[in-house]
């Protein structure tokens, strides 16, 4: 079976279909930017993009996402370095103190802002509740995410939204 | 959307927003074994026999570890040698851990670890600390002759007279719960055996010194064979010292007896299951009050759940004494805290370390004291609260730094526009709801203030160290005794230095520094790391500086006093000299431009016996309010905002001062409505982050910080700190809050609002 991770094809060895994504990522591609919390999907701090949506890398089997699109938070950057609109806004707005919760956090803000233009401060918050963060009371993350949230093109189709 | 003031500044924060951080669990080597711990489904039991051959024959399986393996002291603690870091004789607590599976792979150990039996007799468990400390109890620690671990008591005055004074006694009981911390990456060690004989951790822990200590005595080696490195850690609050050096203990115990590194990675439910939490707290408060709403005794009785081992307890119930009044003026006290053995988890430092319970009563009474007597409970406030020049309750005369009760309480009284919210709470009669849906609502506003003595005071020795190393080239490393719990420390660190020595701090790199590299300056924890650690970077600095001036006087046509240096230069009557350049002509003097900083806190001292006493060198002080509506018909509570004023000295990077005040409002708002440890017959019921919940993003309301800043004297660099009181306000804000709005009290903690049917 295949998969994309970050833009490059990768064969996957059966031996690591019936894993999580999570522990595949972690162990079999060296991409540990992806953390277990609580390997239980209450955390959030796993979480990665699957054809441009969140998904819990703990819950997620490898086997179940067979030929689609992963990102990572290794993928975010540009291929110079250039930290993604998002993720500087993450590091001017101090939304990131130990950082653990980090990676999940910001991907799980990607996925919003992908798919909603300009979210309300609520609706960011609504988002990004599947993510825990214990340092800093979300609330220069909801900045950050809210202040990034201009750099991103309007989505093609978004329920519930005129624009 | 409010615009950016100022940016955050962080040394991490690339690495981290970018995924290469690396994290314990995150580094690999080869040759690398995994270590997994193994319970005993008791809570309190005598060990007849661990029984390890099964799980030994497994294939993968390289060694079962117990406790007749060590080499040292099984047994080891911050302040009494009492918790076994692998179980002897007896369980005292089902945290306890019988034996460590060493194993090829992960999934082999954990299948491993289910095998090994524990036979034991198991023996009443003791559960209750009010049972525990009665005589007749048994004792659950025989070597201490007692089941208190500690009694501090605070004597001022003399109490009789004190309530023949007052006008009104309330009587009030209050309880508190037992909390976790629930730093999102669980514990994780990394442990090498080095080829120089040296042990080497990498570990997920706030207390590099500590866990040298703990994995020093678990080897029976000296501190200088075990080198802990820093990495990063994905949050600590006060939980990663005893229970994560301990793990990183084991994991050093395993790469000694197996020569190959080991790795021993918590899952969640064994953190729970095993890291002390806050203590909960029994309370019976008494205080009288005179019709000119001067607060004339406090009578406090206090019991803390220390649970099975000693940890921290004596010094959290210590704070706990001397805070215990609140910030107020009261010439008769007789307080009388108490930390108990049980046989639930034990119980240790978390954020806030004793404060968050007693402000919890304390600000709950001042606002009862201040409606019995018919006055503003800002008014309340304002007439016994603590001004320059007063004395605590331990005889402790304010001076030498600015108290700056008032400028808090001000702050959150005018930003808010207090009064006008006060005046519009509901007290029990519900309103129509703002929101229009046609159901009743209450409302109500509420806050809370404190003092808190800084850094460790008369609880240990305090004093931090920095070394500033500059290349020749003009780049610089620095490090210093304090520890990157991802408050960032380092980049505070780094910011001083750059302020003191007039340069970018992208010149600075902070040198990632083991326990092998800067002195022992304790533990980062108390709030302490910007204070302590801080004024020892500033010490480096002058001392830097002092040896560049004298050195370069003479070319710059000066003398070395009026040396200066900004902007990457050093300043004199000539042409200034680039900072880079400079350096160059440091090398050709044969000149080295390094320099030790060390800082001592000014003294201070304690009488255990009266509990009198110059407890903390310097303090701060914070205020927090809180506005909500309660649901009349579902008891919902809706939390509409939240603020908080404290001064903080000097506020080094003002965006990570905020994000401080916001993490320790939201972890305030978890310990008020939300968060408690389950625990039947001892065993923690609530194993992970789905059962046992943390506040998430929509369970928060938009949060407002205001830094008031009061150069302090005793710090070299003016600034105090800020972790801790932001989290020691917002359960008695909320708790007075809820009475605002419904009119009922709220003594337990978290609050379950009930209304009426």
């Amino acid at each position: 079976m295949k998969l994309n991770v970050n833009g490059s094809p990768v064969d996957v060895d059966p031996a690591w279909q019936e894993e999580t994504l999570l522990v595949y990522l972690r162990e079999a591609l060296d991409l540990t930017g992806a953390k277990s919390g609580c390997n239980k999907g209450a955390c959030g701090s796993c979480t990665v993009l699957v054809d441009g949506a969140p998904r819990l890398g703990c819950k997620t089997l490898v086997k179940d996402v067979a030929g689609r699109s992963v990102v990572t938070i290794e993928g975010m950057a540009a291929a110079d370095g250039t930290l993604h609109p998002l993720q500087q806004a993450f590091v001017d707005h101090g939304a990131i103190q130990c950082g653990f919760c980090t990676p999940g956090m910001v991907l799980r803000a990607h996925g919003l802002l992908l798919s909603r233009s300009r979210p309300t401060r609520i609706e960011i918050r609504k988002a990004i509740s599947p993510n825990l963060c214990r340092c800093t009371g979300y609330q220069q993350i909801v900045d950050a995410i809210e202040a990034a949230a201009d750099s991103y093109p309007p989505p093609q189709s978004e329920p519930g939204r005129s624009q | 959307m409010q615009p950016l003031k100022q940016k955050a500044w962080r040394n991490d924060a690339r690495a981290k927003v970018t995924g290469q951080a690396a994290y314990t669990d995150d580094l690999k080597l080869t040759g690398m074994l995994h270590a997994v711990p193994v319970y005993a489904d008791h809570v309190h039991a005598r060990i007849r026999r661990i029984a390890t051959d099964e799980a030994g024959a497994m294939p993968g399986v390289v060694r079962v570890v117990t406790a007749g393996d060590c080499p040292g002291s099984v047994r080891f603690g911050q302040i009494r040698r009492d918790y076994p870091m692998l179980a002897e004789d007896r369980i005292r607590s089902h945290g306890d851990v019988v034996a460590v599976i060493v194993a090829e792979t992960r999934e082999v150990a954990r299948a491993a670890a289910a095998r090994v039996r524990v036979d034991a007799e198991e023996l009443p468990a003791l559960l209750d600390p009010d049972e525990a400390m009665k005589r007749s109890a048994a004792l659950l620690h025989r070597s201490e002759g007692s089941n208190i671990v500690e009694h501090h008591k605070i004597r001022r005055g003399d109490i009789a007279e004190g309530f023949g004074a007052s006008d009104f006694v309330l009587e009030e009981e209050f309880a508190t719960q037992h909390v976790e911390h629930a730093y999102i990456e669980p514990e994780s060690a990394l442990c090498v055996p080095r080829a120089d004989g040296v042990m080497e951790v990498h570990g997920s822990m706030q207390h590099p010194f500590s866990t040298r200590r703990f994995t020093a005595a678990m080897l029976g080696v000296a501190l200088s064979e075990v080198e802990v490195r820093n990495v990063p850690v994905g949050g600590g609050f006060g939980g990663k010292d005893d229970t994560a050096a301990i793990v990183c203990a084991r994991a050093a115990l395993c790469a000694r007896l197996t020569g190959r590194p080991v790795k021993m990675t918590y899952e969640r439910e064994w953190s729970i299951r095993e890291s002390y939490k806050r203590h909960p707290y029994r309370a019976r408060y008494r205080m009288g009050v005179g019709k000119d709403g001067l607060i004339k005794a406090v009578e406090a009785r206090i019991v803390a759940d220390a649970g099975a081992y000693c940890s921290t307890t004596p010094f959290v119930t210590w704070r706990s004494a001397v805070q215990c009044c609140g910030p107020y003026r009261v010439d008769h006290v007789h307080g009388d805290v108490y930390g108990v053995y049980t046989n639930n988890v034990f119980t240790g430092a978390m954020r806030g370390f004793g404060s968050p319970q007693v402000n919890f009563f304390i600000e709950q009474l001042i606002d009862m004291a201040a409606e019995r007597a018919g006055i503003d409970p800002i008014e309340f406030r304002r007439r016994n609260m603590l001004r320059q020049g007063d004395e605590t309750i331990t005889g402790q005369v304010l001076e030498g730094h600015t108290v700056g009760l008032g400028h808090v309480l001000d702050r959150i009284v005018d930003e808010l526009g207090y009064a006008d919210k006060f005046a519009r709470c509901t007290r029990g009669r519900p309103r129509p709801a703002a929101d229009g849906s046609g159901a009743d609502e209450f409302y109500g506003v509420g806050l809370a203030m404190s003092y808190r003595g800084m850094s460790l005071g008369a609880e240990g020795m305090d004093f931090n160290a920095a070394i500033v190393n500059v290349q020749f080239d003009g780049s610089i490393l620095l490090e210093a005794g304090v520890h990157e719990n991802g408050q960032g420390a380092e980049s505070t660190m780094i910011l001083l230095l750059a302020e003191e020595l007039g340069v970018r701090p992208e010149r600075i790199r902070y040198r990632r520094s083991s326990t092998s590299t800067i002195p022992d300056g304790g533990p980062t924890v108390a709030s302490r790391a910007t204070l302590m650690g801080g004024s020892a970077v500033v010490d480096a600095a002058r001392k830097l500086k002092g040896r560049i001036a004298e050195i370069l006087a003479p070319r710059l046509g000066c003398a070395p006093e009026a040396v200066g240096f900004a902007n990457d230069q050093i300043i004199g009557g000539a042409e200034p000299i680039g900072f880079g350049e400079a350096m160059v002509l440091l090398f050709f003097a044969k000149e080295f431009p390094h320099a030790l900083g060390a800082f001592k806190a000014p003294d201070v001292d304690w009488d255990e016996a009266t509990g009198t006493g110059r407890a903390y060198f310097t303090w701060v002080y914070g205020c927090q309010a809180v506005e909500l509506t309660v649901n009349a018909k579902t008891g919902k509570v809706t939390l509409l905002g939240a603020a908080a004023a404290h001064d903080v000295g000097r506020a080094i990077n003002p965006p990570m001062v905020l994000g401080q005040f916001y993490g320790g409002m939201a972890m305030g708002i978890g310990y008020a409505l939300h968060e408690e440890v389950l625990l039947d017959g001892g065993r923690i019921t609530n194993l992970n982050l789905d059962t046992y919940r943390i506040p998430r993003a929509r369970d928060l309301p938009e949060m407002k910080g205001f830094i008031v800043e009061n150069n302090d004297p005793n710090s070299l660099s003016g600034a105090k700190g800020v972790a801790e009181p932001t989290i020691e306000l917002m359960a008695p804000a909320i708790a007075n809050a809820l009475y605002n709005a419904t009119g009922k009290r709220y003594h337990r903690l978290p609050m379950k609002v009930e209304v009426a049917p």
